[in-house]
Protein backbone atom coordinates (compact mmCIF):
# COMPACT_ATOMS: atom_id res chain seq x y z
CA UNK A 1 0.00 0.00 0.00
CA UNK A 2 2.36 2.86 1.19
CA UNK A 3 6.17 1.78 0.17
CA UNK A 4 9.28 3.73 0.40
CA UNK A 5 12.25 2.85 -1.80
CA UNK A 6 15.82 3.66 -1.31
CA UNK A 7 14.79 7.13 -0.29
CA UNK A 8 17.57 9.78 0.26
CA UNK A 9 16.35 12.70 2.13
CA UNK A 10 17.46 15.97 5.16
CA UNK A 11 17.91 18.54 5.85
CA UNK A 12 19.78 20.71 3.82
CA UNK A 13 23.21 19.45 3.60
CA UNK A 14 22.68 17.39 6.19
CA UNK A 15 21.73 13.88 5.21
CA UNK A 16 19.01 11.78 7.31
CA UNK A 17 17.65 9.24 5.75
CA UNK A 18 20.17 7.03 3.99
CA UNK A 19 18.24 4.66 1.06
CA UNK A 20 15.54 3.65 3.46
CA UNK A 21 12.96 1.55 2.32
CA UNK A 22 9.74 0.64 4.09
CA UNK A 23 6.13 -0.79 3.40
CA UNK A 24 3.03 -0.49 5.35
CA UNK A 25 -0.29 -2.47 4.63
CA UNK A 26 -3.98 -1.63 4.90
CA UNK A 27 -5.49 -2.83 8.33
CA UNK A 28 -1.77 -3.52 9.74
CA UNK A 29 0.08 -1.07 12.56
CA UNK A 30 3.39 -1.21 11.44
CA UNK A 31 5.57 0.34 14.46
CA UNK A 32 8.65 2.55 13.82
CA UNK A 33 10.97 2.13 16.33
CA UNK A 34 14.89 3.65 16.42
CA UNK A 35 17.25 5.97 18.54
CA UNK A 36 16.65 9.81 18.93
CA UNK A 37 17.78 11.04 15.21
CA UNK A 38 17.69 7.74 13.50
CA UNK A 39 15.30 9.53 11.51
CA UNK A 40 12.11 8.16 12.43
CA UNK A 41 10.63 11.93 12.16
CA UNK A 42 12.19 12.52 9.18
CA UNK A 43 10.75 9.39 7.20
CA UNK A 44 7.35 10.28 8.06
CA UNK A 45 8.17 14.32 7.14
CA UNK A 46 9.06 12.36 3.93
CA UNK A 47 6.20 10.63 3.41
CA UNK A 48 4.35 13.90 3.61
CA UNK A 49 6.26 16.04 1.22
CA UNK A 50 7.80 18.49 4.16
CA UNK A 51 11.16 18.19 2.95
CA UNK A 52 12.70 16.76 -0.56
CA UNK A 53 14.29 13.12 -1.46
CA UNK A 54 17.59 13.54 -3.39
CA UNK A 55 16.86 9.60 -4.22
CA UNK A 56 14.37 7.17 -4.15
CA UNK A 57 10.50 7.10 -4.77
CA UNK A 58 7.42 6.95 -2.42
CA UNK A 59 4.25 5.43 -3.53
CA UNK A 60 0.80 5.09 -2.35
CA UNK A 61 -1.21 1.84 -4.12
CA UNK A 62 1.58 2.45 -6.73
CA UNK A 63 0.77 6.13 -7.00
CA UNK A 64 4.18 8.25 -6.86
CA UNK A 65 3.80 10.68 -3.97
CA UNK A 66 7.93 11.99 -4.77
CA UNK A 67 7.81 15.12 -6.67
CA UNK A 68 4.19 16.03 -5.67
CA UNK A 69 3.14 19.60 -4.39
CA UNK A 70 3.16 18.61 -0.44
CA UNK A 71 -0.61 19.74 -0.55
CA UNK A 72 -1.81 17.53 -2.87
CA UNK A 73 -0.22 14.24 -0.44
CA UNK A 74 -2.94 14.16 1.94
CA UNK A 75 -6.04 14.89 -0.67
CA UNK A 76 -5.12 11.33 -1.53
CA UNK A 77 -5.43 9.78 1.97
CA UNK A 78 -2.77 10.20 4.05
CA UNK A 79 -3.41 11.61 7.85
CA UNK A 80 -0.59 12.91 9.60
CA UNK A 81 -0.49 13.43 13.21
CA UNK A 82 2.63 15.12 14.04
CA UNK A 83 5.12 15.31 16.77
CA UNK A 84 3.92 17.44 19.70
CA UNK A 85 0.51 17.68 18.07
CA UNK A 86 0.48 20.95 16.28
CA UNK A 87 -2.60 22.02 16.45
CA UNK A 88 -4.37 25.28 15.27
CA UNK A 89 -3.94 26.84 19.06
CA UNK A 90 -6.16 29.79 18.64
CA UNK A 91 -8.81 28.16 16.48
CA UNK A 92 -11.73 26.19 18.12
CA UNK A 93 -11.73 22.56 18.33
CA UNK A 94 -14.52 22.33 15.50
CA UNK A 95 -12.63 24.99 13.40
CA UNK A 96 -9.77 22.61 13.84
CA UNK A 97 -11.89 19.89 12.50
CA UNK A 98 -13.20 21.51 9.97
CA UNK A 99 -9.83 21.74 8.47
CA UNK A 100 -9.19 18.42 8.09
CA UNK A 101 -12.91 17.82 6.53
CA UNK A 102 -12.25 21.06 4.11
CA UNK A 103 -9.61 18.59 2.07
CA UNK A 104 -11.10 14.69 1.89
CA UNK A 105 -13.72 12.69 3.93
CA UNK A 106 -17.46 13.27 3.72
CA UNK A 107 -18.66 16.43 5.36
CA UNK A 108 -20.81 15.96 8.54
CA UNK A 109 -20.92 12.10 8.31
CA UNK A 110 -17.11 12.03 8.94
CA UNK A 111 -17.60 14.83 11.47
CA UNK A 112 -20.03 12.72 13.37
CA UNK A 113 -18.25 9.86 13.49
CA UNK A 114 -15.38 11.53 14.69
CA UNK A 115 -16.93 12.89 17.50
CA UNK A 116 -18.12 9.60 18.26
CA UNK A 117 -14.98 8.43 18.53
CA UNK A 118 -13.99 11.25 20.82
CA UNK A 119 -17.09 12.28 22.48
CA UNK A 120 -15.08 15.03 25.12
CA UNK A 121 -14.28 16.81 22.02
CA UNK A 122 -18.11 17.21 21.26
CA UNK A 123 -18.07 19.06 24.37
CA UNK A 124 -15.59 21.62 23.25
CA UNK A 125 -16.25 22.29 20.12
CA UNK A 126 -16.29 26.25 20.73
CA UNK A 127 -13.24 26.04 23.08
CA UNK A 128 -9.81 26.78 21.69
CA UNK A 129 -7.44 24.25 20.63
CA UNK A 130 -4.37 25.41 22.84
CA UNK A 131 -6.81 25.89 26.06
CA UNK A 132 -7.24 21.91 26.20
CA UNK A 133 -5.56 19.51 28.41
CA UNK A 134 -2.61 17.91 27.00
CA UNK A 135 -4.88 14.53 26.15
CA UNK A 136 -7.53 16.74 24.39
CA UNK A 137 -5.12 17.71 22.28
CA UNK A 138 -4.04 14.46 20.88
CA UNK A 139 -7.55 13.06 20.73
CA UNK A 140 -7.96 16.90 18.45
CA UNK A 141 -4.66 16.67 16.49
CA UNK A 142 -6.13 12.37 15.85
CA UNK A 143 -9.41 13.50 15.26
CA UNK A 144 -8.31 16.43 12.81
CA UNK A 145 -6.34 13.68 11.22
CA UNK A 146 -9.55 11.31 10.93
CA UNK A 147 -11.32 13.70 9.33
CA UNK A 148 -9.42 13.23 5.92
CA UNK A 149 -11.08 9.70 5.86
CA UNK A 150 -7.68 8.19 5.41
CA UNK A 151 -6.20 5.09 4.18
CA UNK A 152 -2.95 5.71 5.89
CA UNK A 153 -2.43 7.02 8.96
CA UNK A 154 0.97 8.27 10.28
CA UNK A 155 1.13 9.00 14.12
CA UNK A 156 4.56 10.56 15.39
CA UNK A 157 4.79 9.57 19.42
CA UNK A 158 0.81 10.32 19.89
CA UNK A 159 0.75 9.06 23.64
CA UNK A 160 4.14 11.21 24.57
CA UNK A 161 3.34 13.04 27.75
CA UNK A 162 0.26 11.53 28.19
CA UNK A 163 -1.28 10.70 31.48
CA UNK A 164 -2.14 6.51 31.40
CA UNK A 165 -6.39 7.02 31.01
CA UNK A 166 -5.36 9.09 27.93
CA UNK A 167 -2.59 6.52 26.44
CA UNK A 168 -5.55 3.76 27.11
CA UNK A 169 -7.92 5.71 24.68
CA UNK A 170 -5.23 6.51 22.03
CA UNK A 171 -3.91 2.76 21.72
CA UNK A 172 -8.21 2.17 21.13
CA UNK A 173 -8.14 4.51 18.71
CA UNK A 174 -5.35 2.79 17.12
CA UNK A 175 -6.70 -0.70 17.03
CA UNK A 176 -10.34 0.88 15.31
CA UNK A 177 -7.85 2.66 12.83
CA UNK A 178 -6.73 -1.00 12.18
CA UNK A 179 -9.93 -2.49 12.19
CA UNK A 180 -11.11 0.09 9.47
CA UNK A 181 -9.04 -1.09 7.24
CA UNK A 182 -6.59 2.12 7.55
CA UNK A 183 -3.08 1.46 7.30
CA UNK A 184 -1.16 2.76 10.69
CA UNK A 185 2.29 3.92 10.80
CA UNK A 186 2.96 4.79 14.48
CA UNK A 187 6.41 6.01 15.82
CA UNK A 188 6.55 4.51 19.42
CA UNK A 189 9.10 4.30 21.69
CA UNK A 190 7.47 1.92 24.45
CA UNK A 191 7.68 -1.64 24.18
CA UNK A 192 4.98 -2.89 26.13
CA UNK A 193 2.69 -0.37 23.60
CA UNK A 194 4.63 -1.79 20.58
CA UNK A 195 3.74 -5.24 21.55
CA UNK A 196 0.73 -4.78 22.50
CA UNK A 197 -0.47 -3.15 18.91
CA UNK A 198 2.07 -3.53 16.58
CA UNK A 199 1.53 -6.33 13.61
CA UNK A 200 4.92 -5.55 12.76
CA UNK A 201 7.76 -3.88 13.78
CA UNK A 202 10.77 -1.32 11.49
CA UNK A 203 13.73 -0.85 13.90
CA UNK A 204 15.14 2.32 12.16
CA UNK A 205 19.01 2.95 12.67
CA UNK A 206 21.25 5.90 11.31
CA UNK A 207 18.26 6.85 8.44
CA UNK A 208 18.02 2.95 7.42
CA UNK A 209 15.14 0.48 8.27
CA UNK A 210 18.13 -2.30 10.04
CA UNK A 211 15.31 -4.67 10.72
CA UNK A 212 11.55 -5.68 10.21
CA UNK A 213 9.59 -8.00 12.23
CA UNK A 214 6.48 -9.35 12.74
CA UNK A 215 5.35 -8.22 16.07
CA UNK A 216 4.89 -12.00 17.59
CA UNK A 217 8.05 -12.77 17.02
CA UNK A 218 9.34 -10.35 19.80
CA UNK A 219 9.12 -10.07 23.05
CA UNK A 220 10.17 -7.57 25.84
CA UNK A 221 13.64 -8.93 25.88
CA UNK A 222 13.90 -9.19 22.46
CA UNK A 223 18.16 -7.81 21.40
CA UNK A 224 16.34 -5.47 18.66
CA UNK A 225 15.33 -3.05 21.56
CA UNK A 226 18.81 -2.71 23.09
CA UNK A 227 20.58 -2.91 19.75
CA UNK A 228 17.98 -0.23 17.77
CA UNK A 229 16.07 1.58 20.63
CA UNK A 230 18.65 1.41 23.60
CA UNK A 231 16.42 -0.29 26.28
CA UNK B 1 -16.11 78.74 16.27
CA UNK B 2 -15.93 78.04 19.99
CA UNK B 3 -14.25 74.95 21.59
CA UNK B 4 -16.92 72.44 21.72
CA UNK B 5 -17.95 72.40 17.84
CA UNK B 6 -14.59 73.22 17.11
CA UNK B 7 -13.53 70.05 18.62
CA UNK B 8 -16.32 68.07 16.98
CA UNK B 9 -15.11 68.75 13.81
CA UNK B 10 -11.52 67.64 14.22
CA UNK B 11 -12.91 64.63 15.63
CA UNK B 12 -15.13 64.08 12.75
CA UNK B 13 -12.60 65.03 10.32
CA UNK B 14 -9.76 62.39 12.23
CA UNK B 15 -12.67 59.47 11.95
CA UNK B 16 -12.46 60.48 8.37
CA UNK B 17 -8.88 59.67 8.76
CA UNK B 18 -9.25 56.35 10.89
CA UNK B 19 -11.51 55.11 8.66
CA UNK B 20 -9.25 55.19 5.52
CA UNK B 21 -5.96 54.43 7.54
CA UNK B 22 -7.67 51.42 9.27
CA UNK B 23 -8.41 50.15 5.49
CA UNK B 24 -4.96 50.61 4.53
CA UNK B 25 -3.41 49.14 7.66
CA UNK B 26 -5.92 46.02 7.79
CA UNK B 27 -3.89 45.38 5.02
CA UNK B 28 -0.54 45.25 5.52
CA UNK B 29 -1.43 43.77 9.05
CA UNK B 30 -3.20 40.77 6.80
CA UNK B 31 -0.36 40.01 5.27
CA UNK B 32 2.53 39.88 7.63
CA UNK B 33 -0.04 37.97 9.91
CA UNK B 34 -0.33 35.47 7.31
CA UNK B 35 2.66 35.49 5.35
CA UNK B 36 5.13 37.04 7.94
CA UNK B 37 6.11 39.24 4.85
CA UNK B 38 6.78 43.12 5.70
CA UNK B 39 5.52 45.05 2.53
CA UNK B 40 7.63 48.06 2.39
CA UNK B 41 5.27 48.62 -0.94
CA UNK B 42 2.11 48.94 0.39
CA UNK B 43 2.14 52.28 0.33
CA UNK B 44 2.69 52.16 -3.56
CA UNK B 45 -0.44 49.95 -3.86
CA UNK B 46 -2.36 52.24 -2.61
CA UNK B 47 -1.47 55.14 -4.90
CA UNK B 48 -1.72 52.97 -7.59
CA UNK B 49 -5.44 52.45 -6.62
CA UNK B 50 -5.92 56.54 -6.50
CA UNK B 51 -4.07 57.14 -9.98
CA UNK B 52 -5.89 54.04 -11.72
CA UNK B 53 -9.09 55.73 -10.12
CA UNK B 54 -8.20 58.80 -11.78
CA UNK B 55 -7.68 57.24 -14.97
CA UNK B 56 -10.82 55.67 -14.32
CA UNK B 57 -12.53 59.24 -13.96
CA UNK B 58 -11.12 60.01 -17.37
CA UNK B 59 -12.08 57.28 -19.12
CA UNK B 60 -15.96 56.41 -18.05
CA UNK B 61 -18.63 58.77 -19.43
CA UNK B 62 -21.30 60.15 -17.44
CA UNK B 63 -21.90 60.91 -13.59
CA UNK B 64 -19.12 61.43 -11.87
CA UNK B 65 -21.11 58.64 -9.56
CA UNK B 66 -21.05 56.32 -11.99
CA UNK B 67 -17.62 56.60 -12.77
CA UNK B 68 -16.80 56.42 -8.83
CA UNK B 69 -18.57 53.11 -8.67
CA UNK B 70 -16.58 51.75 -11.48
CA UNK B 71 -13.28 52.92 -9.59
CA UNK B 72 -14.38 51.33 -6.73
CA UNK B 73 -15.03 48.01 -7.93
CA UNK B 74 -12.45 47.93 -10.47
CA UNK B 75 -9.59 49.82 -9.48
CA UNK B 76 -9.09 47.46 -6.03
CA UNK B 77 -8.75 44.13 -8.47
CA UNK B 78 -6.69 45.62 -10.71
CA UNK B 79 -4.19 46.54 -7.81
CA UNK B 80 -4.86 42.76 -6.07
CA UNK B 81 -4.36 41.22 -9.77
CA UNK B 82 -1.23 42.94 -10.02
CA UNK B 83 -0.35 42.42 -6.26
CA UNK B 84 -0.82 38.51 -7.21
CA UNK B 85 1.04 38.91 -10.10
CA UNK B 86 4.28 40.53 -7.83
CA UNK B 87 3.90 37.37 -5.21
CA UNK B 88 3.91 35.21 -7.77
CA UNK B 89 7.09 36.70 -10.02
CA UNK B 90 8.94 37.67 -7.14
CA UNK B 91 7.36 36.98 -3.28
CA UNK B 92 7.24 33.35 -4.17
CA UNK B 93 10.97 32.50 -6.20
CA UNK B 94 12.63 34.01 -2.80
CA UNK B 95 10.60 31.29 -0.56
CA UNK B 96 8.63 34.40 1.93
CA UNK B 97 12.36 34.74 3.74
CA UNK B 98 11.68 37.77 5.82
CA UNK B 99 14.85 39.48 5.57
CA UNK B 100 14.69 38.88 1.32
CA UNK B 101 11.16 40.18 0.86
CA UNK B 102 12.09 43.32 2.66
CA UNK B 103 14.17 43.96 -0.03
CA UNK B 104 12.41 42.97 -2.96
CA UNK B 105 9.43 44.79 -1.38
CA UNK B 106 11.64 47.99 -1.62
CA UNK B 107 12.75 47.10 -5.05
CA UNK B 108 9.07 46.95 -5.96
CA UNK B 109 8.38 50.18 -4.70
CA UNK B 110 10.31 51.93 -7.26
CA UNK B 111 9.27 49.98 -10.24
CA UNK B 112 5.51 50.94 -9.11
CA UNK B 113 6.32 54.46 -8.32
CA UNK B 114 8.42 55.19 -11.42
CA UNK B 115 6.20 53.36 -13.33
CA UNK B 116 3.39 55.67 -12.25
CA UNK B 117 5.63 58.85 -12.75
CA UNK B 118 6.30 57.90 -16.58
CA UNK B 119 2.86 56.63 -16.93
CA UNK B 120 0.63 59.27 -14.86
CA UNK B 121 3.36 61.95 -14.73
CA UNK B 122 4.35 64.11 -12.11
CA UNK B 123 1.24 66.06 -11.05
CA UNK B 124 -1.18 65.96 -8.43
CA UNK B 125 -5.06 65.49 -10.18
CA UNK B 126 -7.99 65.56 -8.41
CA UNK B 127 -10.80 63.21 -9.08
CA UNK B 128 -14.52 64.58 -8.45
CA UNK B 129 -16.23 63.49 -5.55
CA UNK B 130 -19.32 60.54 -6.70
CA UNK B 131 -21.62 63.21 -5.27
CA UNK B 132 -22.21 66.94 -3.36
CA UNK B 133 -24.29 66.88 -0.10
CA UNK B 134 -23.49 68.71 2.69
CA UNK B 135 -24.01 68.07 5.95
CA UNK B 136 -25.40 71.12 8.15
CA UNK B 137 -24.60 71.38 11.51
CA UNK B 138 -26.26 74.37 14.10
CA UNK B 139 -21.90 75.47 13.95
CA UNK B 140 -20.61 74.44 10.77
CA UNK B 141 -21.31 72.49 7.75
CA UNK B 142 -19.45 69.10 6.82
CA UNK B 143 -18.92 67.05 3.40
CA UNK B 144 -21.47 64.44 2.91
CA UNK B 145 -19.13 62.36 0.75
CA UNK B 146 -16.87 62.24 4.42
CA UNK B 147 -19.49 60.59 5.83
CA UNK B 148 -20.18 58.27 3.03
CA UNK B 149 -16.03 57.55 3.54
CA UNK B 150 -16.68 56.39 7.02
CA UNK B 151 -19.74 54.46 6.50
CA UNK B 152 -17.90 52.81 3.29
CA UNK B 153 -14.84 51.93 4.97
CA UNK B 154 -16.92 50.42 8.30
CA UNK B 155 -18.56 48.23 5.79
CA UNK B 156 -15.63 46.84 3.96
CA UNK B 157 -13.90 46.62 7.80
CA UNK B 158 -16.69 44.85 8.62
CA UNK B 159 -16.94 42.65 5.26
CA UNK B 160 -13.54 42.24 5.97
CA UNK B 161 -14.12 40.30 9.40
CA UNK B 162 -16.78 38.27 8.38
CA UNK B 163 -14.74 36.92 5.55
CA UNK B 164 -12.03 36.38 8.32
CA UNK B 165 -14.08 35.03 11.21
CA UNK B 166 -16.69 33.44 9.40
CA UNK B 167 -15.90 32.07 5.81
CA UNK B 168 -13.70 28.88 5.04
CA UNK B 169 -11.22 31.13 2.80
CA UNK B 170 -10.70 33.03 6.29
CA UNK B 171 -10.40 29.74 7.88
CA UNK B 172 -7.65 28.89 5.63
CA UNK B 173 -6.02 32.11 6.18
CA UNK B 174 -5.68 31.59 9.36
CA UNK B 175 -4.89 28.39 9.75
CA UNK B 176 -2.19 29.27 7.29
CA UNK B 177 -1.26 32.21 9.83
CA UNK B 178 -0.91 29.59 12.88
CA UNK B 179 1.88 26.89 10.84
CA UNK B 180 2.09 26.82 7.46
CA UNK B 181 3.77 23.19 7.72
CA UNK B 182 0.61 21.71 9.74
CA UNK B 183 -2.01 23.60 7.13
CA UNK B 184 -0.04 22.08 4.28
CA UNK B 185 -0.12 18.82 5.55
CA UNK B 186 -4.06 19.19 5.45
CA UNK B 187 -4.31 19.76 1.81
CA UNK B 188 -4.13 23.97 1.59
CA UNK B 189 -2.06 25.23 -0.97
CA UNK B 190 -0.34 27.56 0.98
CA UNK B 191 1.34 29.38 -2.14
CA UNK B 192 -2.71 29.94 -3.05
CA UNK B 193 -3.09 31.28 -0.06
CA UNK B 194 -0.38 33.43 0.29
CA UNK B 195 -0.95 35.13 -3.06
CA UNK B 196 -4.75 35.59 -2.29
CA UNK B 197 -3.37 37.26 1.16
CA UNK B 198 -1.33 39.52 -0.95
CA UNK B 199 -3.97 40.27 -3.58
CA UNK B 200 -6.19 40.92 -0.51
CA UNK B 201 -4.24 42.87 1.50
CA UNK B 202 -3.42 45.40 -1.82
CA UNK B 203 -6.58 45.75 -2.56
CA UNK B 204 -7.96 46.83 0.82
CA UNK B 205 -5.37 49.31 0.35
CA UNK B 206 -6.46 50.31 -3.62
CA UNK B 207 -9.87 50.73 -2.02
CA UNK B 208 -9.17 53.55 0.68
CA UNK B 209 -7.06 55.63 -2.21
CA UNK B 210 -10.34 55.24 -4.22
CA UNK B 211 -12.24 56.27 -1.20
CA UNK B 212 -9.77 59.00 -0.14
CA UNK B 213 -9.06 60.79 -3.45
CA UNK B 214 -12.20 62.69 -3.90
CA UNK B 215 -10.86 64.44 -0.61
CA UNK B 216 -6.86 64.39 -1.21
CA UNK B 217 -5.53 64.47 -4.74
CA UNK B 218 -3.83 61.77 -6.55
CA UNK B 219 -0.21 61.57 -7.04
CA UNK B 220 2.82 59.52 -7.74
CA UNK B 221 4.11 60.00 -4.56
CA UNK B 222 1.59 59.77 -2.20
CA UNK B 223 2.14 56.14 -0.91
CA UNK B 224 4.56 57.38 1.78
CA UNK B 225 2.12 58.39 4.15
CA UNK B 226 -0.15 55.92 4.11
CA UNK B 227 2.71 53.51 4.37
CA UNK B 228 4.20 55.38 7.37
CA UNK B 229 1.13 55.69 9.17
CA UNK B 230 0.30 52.06 8.13
CA UNK B 231 3.35 50.42 10.00
CA UNK B 232 3.15 53.03 13.18
CA UNK B 233 -0.66 51.71 13.43
CA UNK B 234 0.41 47.40 13.08
CA UNK B 235 3.51 47.85 15.67
CA UNK B 236 0.85 49.66 17.95
CA UNK B 237 -1.80 47.40 17.73
CA UNK B 238 0.05 44.48 17.20
CA UNK B 239 1.66 42.83 14.38
CA UNK B 240 -0.54 40.84 12.49
CA UNK B 241 -3.50 41.07 14.81
CA UNK B 242 -6.30 42.57 13.01
CA UNK B 243 -8.55 43.70 16.48
CA UNK B 244 -5.46 45.48 17.84
CA UNK B 245 -4.98 47.18 13.73
CA UNK B 246 -8.51 48.79 13.66
CA UNK B 247 -8.45 49.86 17.72
CA UNK B 248 -4.80 51.61 16.80
CA UNK B 249 -6.02 52.56 13.39
CA UNK B 250 -8.90 54.69 15.22
CA UNK B 251 -6.31 55.93 17.88
CA UNK B 252 -3.91 57.20 15.46
CA UNK B 253 -6.39 58.43 12.77
CA UNK B 254 -8.42 60.61 15.94
CA UNK B 255 -5.30 62.23 17.58
CA UNK B 256 -4.01 63.38 14.06
CA UNK B 257 -7.19 64.68 13.10
CA UNK B 258 -7.79 66.31 16.35
CA UNK B 259 -3.88 66.97 16.89
CA UNK B 260 -3.31 68.39 12.49
CA UNK B 261 -6.68 70.55 13.70
CA UNK B 262 -5.63 72.62 16.82
CA UNK B 263 -1.77 72.58 16.54
CA UNK B 264 0.36 71.46 13.43
CA UNK B 265 -0.18 68.16 11.16
CA UNK B 266 3.65 67.89 11.94
CA UNK B 267 3.08 67.48 15.69
CA UNK B 268 0.64 64.62 15.36
CA UNK B 269 2.78 62.73 13.32
CA UNK B 270 5.60 63.59 15.70
CA UNK B 271 3.28 62.24 18.51
CA UNK B 272 2.42 59.09 16.99
CA UNK B 273 5.92 58.25 16.14
CA UNK B 274 6.79 58.92 20.12
CA UNK B 275 4.32 56.36 20.51
CA UNK B 276 5.56 53.85 18.41
CA UNK B 277 8.70 54.16 20.54
CA UNK B 278 7.04 53.98 23.46
CA UNK B 279 4.98 50.99 22.24
CA UNK B 280 8.16 49.25 21.18
CA UNK B 281 10.25 49.87 24.67
CA UNK B 282 7.37 49.10 26.61
CA UNK B 283 4.96 46.51 25.01
CA UNK B 284 6.98 45.14 22.10
CA UNK B 285 4.19 42.70 20.88
CA UNK B 286 1.69 45.37 20.24
CA UNK B 287 -1.39 46.35 22.47
CA UNK B 288 -3.27 43.10 20.85
CA UNK B 289 -0.18 41.33 19.92
CA UNK B 290 0.65 37.89 21.00
CA UNK B 291 3.86 37.72 22.79
CA UNK B 292 6.43 35.56 20.93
Amino acid sequence: MLTLEGVDAGYGRVQVLRGLSFAAQAGEVTCVMGRNGAGKTTMLRAIMGQIPLTAGRIALDGQRLDGLPAHRIPRLGIGYVPQGRRLFGPLTVAENLEIGLMTRGHGARTRERVLDLFPRLRERLGQTASTLSGGEQQMLAIGRALCLEPKVMLLDEPTEGLQPSMIALIRDTVRTLRGMGVAVVLVEQRIEAVLELADRVAFVETGQVAETLPAADLTPAAPQFARYVGV
Amino acid sequence: MEFGPFLLLAVMEGLVGAAVLALTASGLSLVFGVMRVVNVAHGEFFMLGAVAAWFVSQWVPGPPGLAFAVALVACPLLVAGLAALADGLVLKRLAYEPEATIIATIGLLYILQQAALSLYGPEARPVPPPFEARLQLPWFGWSGYKLFVIGAAGAVLAGLWLLLSRSRIGLVMRATQVDRETATAFGIDVDRVYAATFALGAGLAAIAAVLIVPIQQAHYLMGGDPLLLSFIVVVIGGLGSLRGTLVAALLIGLSDGVISTFFEPTLAKILATLLVALVLVFRPQGLFGARA
